[in-house]
């Protein structure tokens, strides 16, 4: 096997272990959550997202 | 064939959009729809940060930096409006202080990201592409992120100057016109120093050659688009490092890691954040989007080309990423949320982060050319650049 193959390999592991982690992390914590209006524009609720400039 | 591929990706981006919905409500199947566009056009347009930098420190090619600041440009002149006539904070931009964390942190930021190959997007959208510095920078970006926002608080303590917000300051029309002002600036002084270089070489008989640019003005022009549908549909700007470190964050905490305690993943609201699903989280949604938009534009045409690099390369992109996690806390973002979002939403920080990691920049392309040298060429995903 070439080390192109392999890294392809290693990488489509890498992707499916992170599916699986993200659907078992959905499943697990899917406890009630007040979900937002589709969009917030126009919605009366201030913007609660995380946002890296420290919100 | 072909076609059947291309079926088989928009299928497969209309199912990642719908699963999200699923899991975490109609606004953020939307934002995966958004985070997408964004992968596409940043694979599909080759739009780079680092590259667009290190293009013009070794090249004095301005074009990169010219089209980045075009889009802030465009960027600013779509949301500024909104954001000042936005009530109940329905809408908010990127303001941060201007701390010593913000100066160093954009510093070490700016040297990592050349010698990781990319900045916040660029890691995600090439490691959706395939590339493997990329895909092995992102585990360790991750590690940085969630130990950076954990000691994120210690470094604010180390003290600054408050926020310096224009929009609230001057109003939007202002405002924008003193970032319009800022990024015009930027774009001519690049330009000075390009002319200059072409100069140089003219008289010693050499030919500069640099292709077309078209790609990056067009990319340009959909980002800022796309950056209007986000902030309309999210409340906030379009953001990476947030949700890379709420990654990290979980992973440490499904190993044992109790958040209790901690000064950032243990207080509100990023403890509620933690507790919750990873497809409630704004910034998550989008980078996942980002992640499979980019894989479907780099198999548009058929499958892409691969090439490893040496492993010492790889090593070296893999520290680099813990460096550009960390730093991308200490510094309010990475170039998507600093610099694109601080400069689009008139706060002074982001001026401040684009001085800084340019500066850093220009040490880390030194850095990188002496480890590619040594590597014996550090190549990625063909024609994707960070």
């Amino acid at each position: 096997m070439t080390r192109e193959r392999t890294f392809r390999l290693i990488t489509a592991l890498f992707w499916l272990l992170f599916a699986v982690l993200v659907t078992l992390d959905t499943l697990d914590s899917s406890g009630h959550r007040a979900e937002p209006p589709p969009i917030a524009l126009g919605s009366g609720q201030a913007a609660s997202g995380g946002h890296c400039s420290g919100r | 064939m072909l076609f059947l591929t291309r079926l088989g990706l928009v299928l497969g981006a209309l199912a990642l959009a719908f699963a999200v919905m699923l899991g975490g409500g109609l606004r953020q199947g939307l934002l995966a729809l958004i985070g997408i566009g964004f992968g596409a056009i940043l694979q599909g347009a080759r739009f780079g940060f680092t590259t667009g930098w290190r293009n013009y420190i070794e090249r004095r090619d301005p074009r990169g930096l010219w089209a980045q600041m075009l889009l802030i440009v465009l960027a600013a002149t779509l949301t500024l409006p909104l954001l000042a006539n936005s009530s109940n904070g329905e809408l908010v931009g990127a303001v941060a202080p201007l701390t010593i964390s913000l100066v160093l942190g954009a510093f070490l930021f700016g040297a990592a990201m050349q010698l990781a190959d990319g900045c916040g997007s660029g890691t995600l959208y090439k490691a959706g592409a395939g590339a493997p510095m990329s895909v092995v920078v992102l585990p360790t970006f991750a590690i940085g992120s969630f130990i950076g926002a954990s000691h994120q608080p210690a470094w604010i303590a180390l003290g600054g100057l408050p926020p310096i917000d224009m929009l609230q300051l001057l109003g939007w029309p202002l405002a924008l016109a003193v970032t319009a002002a800022g990024c015009g600036l930027v774009a001519w002084l690049v330009g000075q120093g390009a002319r200059r270089h072409r100069a140089r070489l003219e008289a010693a008989g050499q030919r500069i050659e640099w292709g077309s640019a078209k790609h990056w003005w067009i990319g340009a022009v959909l980002l800022a688009v796309l950056y209007l549908v986000h902030l309309v549909v999210a409340g906030q700007p379009w953001g990476i490092v947030y949700g890379i470190g709420l990654w990290g964050a979980k992973a440490a905490t499904a190993l044992g890691w109790n958040p209790a305690g901690d000064p950032f993943w243990g207080v509100a609201p990023h403890a509620q954040r933690l507790a919750d699903p990873i497809l409630a989280d704004v910034t998550s949604v989008t980078n996942i989007g980002l992640i499979f938009g980019a894989f479907a534009a780099s198999r548009w045409n058929g499958p892409a080309r691969i090439s490893v690099p040496p492993a010492k390369r790889l090593l070296v992109a893999s520290i680099a990423g813990l460096v550009l996690g960390y730093s991308s806390r200490m510094a309010f973002g990475c170039n998507v949320g600093a610099f694109l979002d601080g400069i689009a939403s008139a706060s002074v920080h982001g001026w401040v982060w684009f001085a800084m990691a340019f500066a850093g920049s220009l040490i880390g392309v030194q850095l990188r050319q002496r480890v590619s040298s040594q590597a014996i060429g550090a190549s990625s995903t063909q024609g994707a650049p960070a």
